[in-house]
């Protein structure tokens, strides 16, 4: 069955679900549509929600969507849960904790494995995010896998970005050092209802208070919420909906915009390249013979990468032959 | 740049890294899930991406996953005693969905009398209690290929 880009700008779900897959597999047939697709993309607002494992992501991207379907928003919800590093498998439960749009028409929930991809989402994240938006979806959730306090790739995604955190991760808030401390737009204190959420706040909010804000600078707020039973919710929603005015206003849009087409260009480019270069060394019978020769330490990893970039890419650019001679050894 | 057409392009030696995605429910009113979380892990640990729905699933919210996460089968526990219902409603809506090439499969506390009936009905296997958690995952290998 061949999916039409036709067919996921009028929101069909199996087709849209079909591509999704192809993508996250990586045919690429798959890459024709969202070549077409990609100037229908740019329209949906996308927020980012991510956290450690436990944290009640899931919960809480489950009641936003509520509140967005009872504005009449459509949603996409991408939901990413980690692979096993040992089987290649993996259990995606985020949705356990959304079945309850189930059954709605405006809401398409996609789960998705990281695949051995580091950073918090998994490769394919911002190919799926292109078909929701251009299947015309409002708002665009991302759930990042559980992350720890390195993985900020969503930074670079999503408009608005929801760092969540609760109580008794231990003081100074070891989780939210750097790195994630920096992204977060707004930082939610999920299970507000348990000992010691008051000091994670203080904690949070001293943090804020000892950086330096300009006039008009965006300075995330921090919001207590007990996500499984809705409290604090509502209250979320009104700071997503400020920063979204914020983070859509110049010069801020235009930043993301150049920001998000650098992360796309260059992500696709570093995938591209090593395919092609892994290619070429493939079909001259090389790369055996280097890694033979590498392991015995009698070539090194560097001066080859140094050749193989200057011959494979250089060369062809310049008009140079499309292949290296057969019998070229590096 | 002639790097679309090349012999050595990217798009022509690319390998396609095909994952089975499964999804692991259960319908209907029973709150044991004990059995569907040991098929979901002993299918997790043949590489199988496992999309798991949780309890208390309606065949529709079942057969409407399945179509959002594009998933090759989709294996029920069923202990309610409803199963006569459950397993053809799911099938219906499959076919209803033009998803039929989905493999549905499932177990739980069924009768033996009534298993031709569900297989008849298009159910692809249907295990008994006591049934060894390998012989499922070998069943999901040989029945359930990566998509070409």
């Amino acid at each position: 069955m061949t999916v039409t880009a036709k067919e996921i700008l009028a929101g069909d779900v199996r087709a849209a679900a079909r591509l999704m897959r192809d993508l996250d597999d990586e045919i690429p047939a798959a890459v024709r549509v969202l070549k077409s697709l990609y100037r229908h993309t740019g329209r949906a607002y996308i927020l980012g929600v991510t956290g450690a494992p436990g944290s009640g992501k899931s919960t809480l991207v489950n009641r936003i969507t509520s509140l967005l379907r009872k504005r009449g928003k459509t949603v996409g919800i991408v939901a990413i849960d980690p692979t096993s590093p040992y089987t290649g498998g993996a259990i995606l439960g985020d949705r356990i904790r959304m079945q309850q749009h189930a059954l709605d028409e405006g809401v398409f929930i996609r789960s998705l494995a990281t695949r051995g991809h580091l950073g918090g989402l998994s490769r394919s994240t911002l190919d799926i995010v292109n078909v929701m938006d251009a299947m015309g979806k409002d708002v665009i959730l991302i759930e990042t896998v559980g992350v720890g306090q390195d993985e900020v790739e969503i930074v670079k995604v999503a408009h608005t970005n929801i760092v969540v955190v609760v109580p008794g991760l231990g003081d100074d808030i070891q989780a939210i050092k750097a790195g994630i401390l920096e992204i977060a737009d707004i930082f939610v204190v999920n299970k507000a209802d348990r000992e010691g959420a008051d000091k994670t706040r203080r904690e949070i909010e001293t943090m804020i208070s000892m950086g330096e804000y300009g006039e008009g600078e965006w300075k995330p707020p921090v919001l207590p919420t007990v996500a499984a039973t809705d409290t604090g919710t509502a209250e979320l929603l009104v700071e997503v909906e400020r920063h979204r005015e914020y983070a859509f206003r110049e010069p801020h849009i235009a930043r993301y915009r150049r920001e998000k087409a650098r992360v796309e260009l260059l992500e696709i480019l570093k995938t591209r390249l090593i395919e092609k270069a892994v290619s070429d060394l493939e079909s001259h019978g090389l790369l055996e013979p280097l890694l033979a020769d590498l392991a015995r330490k009698r070539k090194d990893p560097y001066s080859i990468s140094e050749k193989v970039v200057d011959h494979s890419f250089a060369l062809r650019l310049l008009g140079g032959r499309d292949n290296p001679p057969k019998k070229k050894r590096y | 740049m002639a790097t679309a057409k090349g012999k050595g392009s990217a798009a022509a030696t690319k390998r396609a890294a095909r994952k089975v995605r499964i999804l692991v429910g259960k319908p209907g009113l029973d709150g044991h899930d004990r059995g569907a979380k040991i098929i979901a892990r002993a299918l997790r640990d043949a590489g199988v991406e496992v999309i798991y729905t949780g309890l208390h699933q309606t065949p529709e919210m079942i057969v409407n996953t399945a179509a959002q996460e594009d998933v090759d089968g989709i294996g029920l526990s069923i202990l309610s005693g409803a199963h006569n219902y459950l397993f053809p409603k799911v099938m219906e809506l499959l076919r209803e969905k033009k998803m039929g090439d989905v493999v549905l499969f499932g177990g739980g506390i069924i009768p033996d009398d009534d298993i031709p009936k569900l297989l008849k009905k298009g159910v692809d296997r249907v295990f008994t209690p006591g049934t060894r958690i390998q012989e499922i995952v070998e069943y999901v290998n040989a029945r359930i290929q990566p998509r070409k």
